[in-house]
């Protein structure tokens, strides 16, 4: 069974206009895919493409206008929130942003546990600690604030924090783009090795197209809110069938 | 030769002390020659950059052997020597377009001023010649952008006017740092086109800054790999691509995957750890912490620089345990 399905996804955003008609803008059409067990799915586009709003919609923090989203067999919009935050987490693209720069580095980590899981403080440290080292922190650091650390380091940081409630599906909105290559290839290769030990499912969105390749089981090309493309990452990058596709493999250098 | 810096060294002046971002980095341009400089961020591949532009902080302390430009020495800390080629002999694109240009000005205003400072012309010939430009740049229905605001432009379109502006008094010497990194694939591969188009047109040298391997692979004929404020490895582009030497310049070839090539989900060959920090720069070799060919050798001493020969036709490096000729 398909862990994640997407069935014909409409969304538009709506801007209210105090006279005339609001304005609606369609940021995803007809989009559909499955995400099964143990697999990545890599989602390609250029800015404004949608990427980050399906990213949205699928943690729900965006609602979506019509269309069906079935996560682990239950639809996505009558899943409590506490039960959600068990089967979807999200790292953020900008490592900078995305922590709270007032809380150490453990803190940041435990936050999920203690939130939805009410853990004590001192065994959700210890949880803290242990993951800190499945990621590859040294638990020295456990009590350093987000500026001490360098940028792969945050990254490390935000993937831990997702993996606290041990979700089935991570969803990675550029997780890598803010990184030099050298770091880039680091943090790529802990996200294969935590997909094998956890056994987890990821959605993998991307500009960049070889990252995408390198990582994925499968990619979905996305141009202006539509899915141009879909299938086996090999096959798609080997043999890409719409035009667009192959602009954008032709563009990467 | 356009320009040569011989030993070029900058440190910033902190209050805990003085950080080398610089350490005797020393290169040649031909005219018409297009250099890549590649590093990650912090190995100092902006600040020669800046340098020469003289747009460095006050804090920093700027030290040099020799610098010719056009076969005419130039001090690098007169301000007076720079400006008079800063915007005319040499010309800067930055990274971020919508940074570098005024937000509160408009797009024709932000040309006329260079166009009237530089050239001298008047209000209306540098008008004709903004338009000119645009146009050149590929923006279409030029006289209307320029009453336009940055905000009013996509990226790729703020970077098309940028390169319009830097070109505007024909430079002798072009430093394109990071053009491209704020923009998509499919607009990177136009800019780069274009500005590899008025390079050829103009017979300009050009500065070609970026992190990524697989561009500066595509664009340049020389190649200049920095790490921690050195250079380790230089050559013409080819050569040292298909056969890197020193172990960083290897990494950084193997650390980017392709979309053209190779398998997926297959590990990748990862340089562990990260540049280090100015204020903790390690002994020997800078790349020692990180290398897995270092022996006490790399820690105790650095490998000399000065093996570097800035000769364009010859790859040199400067490591105690090159990787072997293929």
């Amino acid at each position: 069974m398909n862990l994640l399905s997407v069935k014909n996804l409409n969304k538009s955003y709506v801007t209210k206009k105090l006279m005339g008609k609001n304005e609606e803008r369609k940021v995803l059409s007809n989009v559909q895919f499955e995400l099964g067990e143990n697999k990545i799915l890599g989602i390609v586009g250029e800015s404004g493409c949608g990427k980050s709003t399906l990213a949205k919609v699928l943690t729900r923090l965006e609602d979506f206008q019509s269309g069906e989203i079935t996560l682990c067999g239950q639809n996505l919009r009558e899943i409590p929130q506490k039960n959600l935050t068990h089967l979807v987490q999200m790292v953020f693209q900008d490592p900078y942003q995305s922590l709270n720069p007032r809380k150490m580095a453990w803190e940041i980590i435990a936050d999920p546990i203690m939130v939805v899981e009410k853990t004590p403080r001192p065994q959700a440290k210890i949880q803290a600690l242990a993951m800190m080292a499945k990621v590859g922190l040294l638990p020295e650091l456990s009590e350093r604030y987000p500026h001490q650390f360098s940028g792969g380091q945050r990254q490390r940081i935000g993937i831990a924090r997702a993996l606290m409630l041990k979700p089935k599906i991570l969803i990675l909105d550029e997780p890598v783009s803010a990184l030099d290559v050298s770091i880039q290839a680091q943090v790529l290769n802990l996200l294969l090795d935590l997909q094998k030990e956890f056994g987890l499912s990821m959605i993998f969105i991307s500009h960049d197209l070889s990252v995408v390749k390198h990582i994925s089981d499968e990619t979905l090309v996305l141009y202006f809110g539509e899915v141009v493309e879909h299938g086996p990452s090999e096959n798609v990058f080997k043999n890409p069938q719409h035009a667009y596709t192959k602009t954008l493999l032709e563009s990467a250098p | 030769m356009l320009l040569e810096i011989e030993k070029l060294s900058v440190q910033f002046k902190t209050e805990s002390g003085n950080l080398l971002a610089l350490r005797d980095v020393s290169f040649s341009l031909e005219a018409g020659e297009i250099l890549g400089v590649v590093g990650e961020s912090g190995s100092g591949k902006s600040v020669s950059n800046l340098a020469l532009m003289g747009l460095l902080p006050d804090i920093a302390v700027i030290n040099t052997k020799k610098v010719l430009f056009q076969n005419h020495p130039l001090d690098l800390n007169s301000q007076k020597q720079l400006s008079q080629l800063r915007g005319k002999s040499i010309a800067m694109i930055f990274q971020d377009p919508m940074t570098a240009l005024n937000p509160s000005l408009t797009v024709g205003y932000q040309m006329l001023e260079t166009l009237q400072t530089h050239l001298g012309l008047s209000k209306k010939a540098a008008k004709m010649k903004a338009i000119s430009l645009l146009e050149r740049v590929g923006i279409l229905s030029a006289e209307q952008r320029l009453k336009v605001y940055p905000f009013e432009l996509s990226g790729g379109m703020a970077q098309r006017v940028m390169i319009a502006m830097s070109i505007s008094c024909n430079p002798k010497l072009l430093i394109a740092d990071e053009p491209t990194t704020a923009l998509d694939v499919t607009i990177q591969k136009q800019i780069l086109d274009l500005l590899i188009d008025l390079q050829r047109e103009k017979k300009m040298s050009m500065i070609f800054v970026s992190h990524d391997l697989a561009l500066v692979k595509k664009y340049s004929q020389r190649i200049q790999v920095m790490y921690a404020g050195e250079i380790i490895e230089t050559g013409p582009t080819d050569q040292v691509i298909k056969n890197p030497h020193h172990p960083y310049t290897f990494g950084l070839l193997k650390a980017r995957p392709s979309a053209h090539a190779g398998k997926t989900k297959e590990h990748l060959y990862a340089i562990p750890g990260t540049v280090p920090s100015l204020r903790a720069r390690p002994s020997g070799c800078q790349f020692h912490p990180r290398c897995n060919r270092s022996t006490e050798v790399c820690k105790k001493t650095n490998p000399s620089v000065s093996s570097l020969q800035p000769s364009p036709l010859q790859t040199s490096f400067s490591c105690h345990h090159p990787l072997e000729s293929l």
